[in-house]
């Protein structure tokens, strides 16, 4: 900002301008949701689709969030419905990895999960925001039981390879050095007048005394060793009882020199973000339990193990061609009045489907993005046992970028199991393109250098990239503003009797909310236009 | 709902950029010599490293492609990559489901691994790609990262 004026009061429009123009839309977006000027989620509870569908048929492709939220409520408003599903269970990207499982990707690797009864990896999805209404409603009602996921944990690590000899930091020392030292140098700026022209006097004392609030600053407005930093930070020796119970303040506060090139300010940010905000949860058991208590719900109409080959809609249905995914064989057609088709764009653009030109060029225009998900167990829990690390996520700039701790069974005994990697862009290519041993392998030679442990104790580990996931062919829909701007509402219509649904038809890409909103989107047209017709 | 776009947008670009902080890493693996990129872009050099670290993920290290519920084209004695431009186009565009690597791979690194995969896998083409055809065909706007 360049404006010399002495800011005055301003309306809320004025403001919300302001910050959209300063930190653009979403800023705003964001800003007008905290005035209660916009909601934070379309999901306005259970669904009420009201009217006779008159024995109406929709067949369903996909046993996903997507298509399981929809044959749900279908047959719950008095629909037919159909589920064709490509595995061999329900969930789609919603999955847990647990021991005794085996998991072939494409090019026939086959990987047995040797995990303990009771720990798992979540290949997909891991964390739920407390603002996705939707997903959580269907967990609500399918009794799934929820606990804390833990997104930010300041006594996890932030780790670069280039800042402080490689050492793991915590969050919490980084945090409230950087914070306090942004602190001080405003406070020093507005009291030697430099903001003058910025900040009107009136403010300035505001200011000042928020500095302090925030960033901990001593009374002379320095972040110093001494009780307010150490509050922050941390001690040298935290106070406790009895005649060793004096604290001594921390004093290796990091400059702010050093702070700014260890780039690891860009790591204590993550919790900030609109999705990772606390209160965030996880199903008990695996992220997978949701997909599977749907799978239990709708055990009399999914057919699994169905690989749907050719989808042809004419004035009187349609009918969808599939053959067995594992053993091929003669081509069997489902047929209905409609079709809710759930189908990931990377595997639906390669099937002989008669909709518009509009939507196939939809269907034709998102590219699927790389991700890659390494599960580890170990003999002990030694980042609770040794680190005090108790759930959350370690920053890294290695390329497994992140070390996830489990968010429950603390301080039992047995063995754990890490998320020792999660990886976007390049290295999830990377990752991908190795054999998964190797895969592990990497995982556990990086993870090393943070917990030297993983020497010791480690026993084995499962890898998923998510661009050999046969059934999705990379993580999730890649749109980008132009892609949208062109093809978005065309891929949302309803093309005669086929319309289609999942997280590629939503502005929350993978994230299970936007399965579960585009789902909802699609079948309130779709009923509109039944009992309409 | 455009807000709602940039907020994502917003999101993966942060988290991405967090995860590509460090200003470098990772050093050269350990033990056997896979590359881990450190930034935004890849880093191998010659087509056979770049088939190796990106290409092989999907088209596999024996570049015969693999079927699910959809399937990756084999590369392998494929006679649509007798046209040079074709597997150019599909390397800096993408198609379909297949990402455009037209922001992350430099017109070098395209050309390296369109010559290496039309005279690998059965391919025995004998003209060349050079980064100067692969220049054109690049995006002139640089990836914001939104």
């Amino acid at each position: 900002m360049s404006s010399t004026k002495a800011p005055t009061v301003m309306s809320r429009r004025e403001l919300l301008t302001l910050i959209g123009s300063v930190a653009g839309s979403a800023v705003s977006y964001r800003a007008m949701a905290g005035m209660g000027l916009v909601s934070e989620s379309t999901y306005k509870g259970p669904i009420k689709l009201e009217g006779n569908p008159r024995g109406a048929s929709v067949l369903i492709l996909g046993a996903g969030i997507a298509g399981m939220v929809a044959a749900m409520e279908l047959r719950n408003a008095g629909y037919k419905v159909q589920v064709l599903e490509y595995n061999n269970r329900a969930g789609g990207r919603n999955w847990s990895l647990r021991g005794g499982d085996s998991y072939t990707e494409l090019g026939g690797f086959t990987q047995k999960c040797e995990f303990d009864p009771g720990l798992y990896l979540n290949p997909g999805p891991w964390r739920i925001p407390y603002h996705h209404h939707g997903i959580l409603d269907y967990c609500r009602r399918l009794g799934v039981a929820l606990e804390p996921f833990v997104q930010v944990n300041y006594n996890a690590f932030v780790h670069s390879t280039e800042a402080f000899g490689g050492k793991p930091q915590r969050y919490r020392e980084i945090q409230a050095d950087y914070h306090g030292q942004i602190a001080e140098l405003l406070a020093k700026a507005t009291n030697q007048k430099k903001l003058d022209a910025l900040v009107s006097k009136e403010d300035q004392e505001m200011l000042l005394a928020s500095l302090k609030s925030w960033g901990a600053l001593d009374k002379d407005y320095k972040y110093a060793p001494g009780e307010a930093s150490s509050n922050r930070r941390g001690f040298q020796k935290a106070p406790s009882g009895g005649l060793s119970a004096r604290p001594v303040y921390s004093t290796d506060i990091t400059g702010m020199s050093e702070l700014l090139k260890s780039q690891l300010w860009a790591s204590i940010s993550a919790g900030h973000n609109y999705e990772m905000q606390t209160t965030l949860f996880q199903p008990v058991g695996g992220m997978g339990r949701i997909g599977e208590a749907f799978g239990r719900e709708l055990a009399s109409v999914i057919q699994y193990n169905a690989k749907v080959v050719k989808i042809r809609q004419d004035s009187k249905k349609v009918a969808v061609t599939y053959v067995d995914a594992k053993s091929g064989g003669e081509p069997r057609t489902a047929s209905a009045d409609y079709c809710l088709c759930t189908i990931p764009l990377s595997v639906l653009s390669q099937i002989d489907i008669n909709v518009g030109a509009k939507m196939q060029a939809a269907i034709n225009a998102v590219p699927y993005m790389s991700a890659v998900k390494v599960g580890l167990q170990f003999k002990r829990r030694f980042w609770e046992q040794d680190e005090h690390i108790y759930g959350g996520i370690s920053y890294t700039n290695l390329p497994i970028r992140t070390i996830g701790y489990p968010n429950t069974g603390y301080h039992s005994g047995g063995k754990g199991v890490l998320l020792g990697a999660y990886v976007f862009g390049p290295n999830a290519f990377e990752f991908t393109a190795l054999p998964p041993a190797e895969r592990v392998k990497k995982a556990y030679e990086y993870g090393a250098m943070i917990h030297p442990q993983y020497k010791q104790e480690f026993e084995n580990g499962i890898a998923v990239g998510w661009h050999r996931v046969p059934w999705t062919l990379g993580c999730a829909g890649g749109w980008t503003d132009e892609t949208r701007a062109q093809h978005y509402d065309n891929l949302c219509q309803l093309d005669n009797r086929i319309l289609l649904a999942g997280e590629h038809a939503s502005y929350i890409p993978a994230w299970q909310e936007g399965a579960v909103t585009s789902s909802i989107d699609a079948i309130t047209r779709l009923h509109q236009h039944v009992v309409n017709r | 709902m455009k807000s709602a776009n940039h907020v994502i947008a917003r999101t993966l670009c942060a988290a991405l950029l967090l995860a590509l902080a460090g200003a470098a890493q990772a050093q050269a693996d350990l033990t056997s010599g896979t590359i881990f990129s450190k930034g935004y872009g890849f880093e191998e050099k010659d087509g056979e490293a770049l088939y190796k670290g990106i290409c092989q993920g999907c088209h596999m290290p024996d570049a015969k492609g693999a079927t699910g519920a959809g399937t990756y084209p084999a590369l392998a004695a494929n006679p649509r990559l007798a046209a040079k431009q074709y597997p150019l186009v599909l390397v800096v565009n993408g198609s379909r489901a297949m990402p455009g690597f037209g922001h992350s791979l430099s017109a070098e690194q395209i050309a390296a691994v369109v010559n290496y995969v039309r005279t690998h896998f059965g391919n025995a083409y004998t003209d060349v790609v050079t980064p100067a055809e692969v220049k054109v065909l690049l995006p002139t706007k640089p990836e914001t990262g939104e």
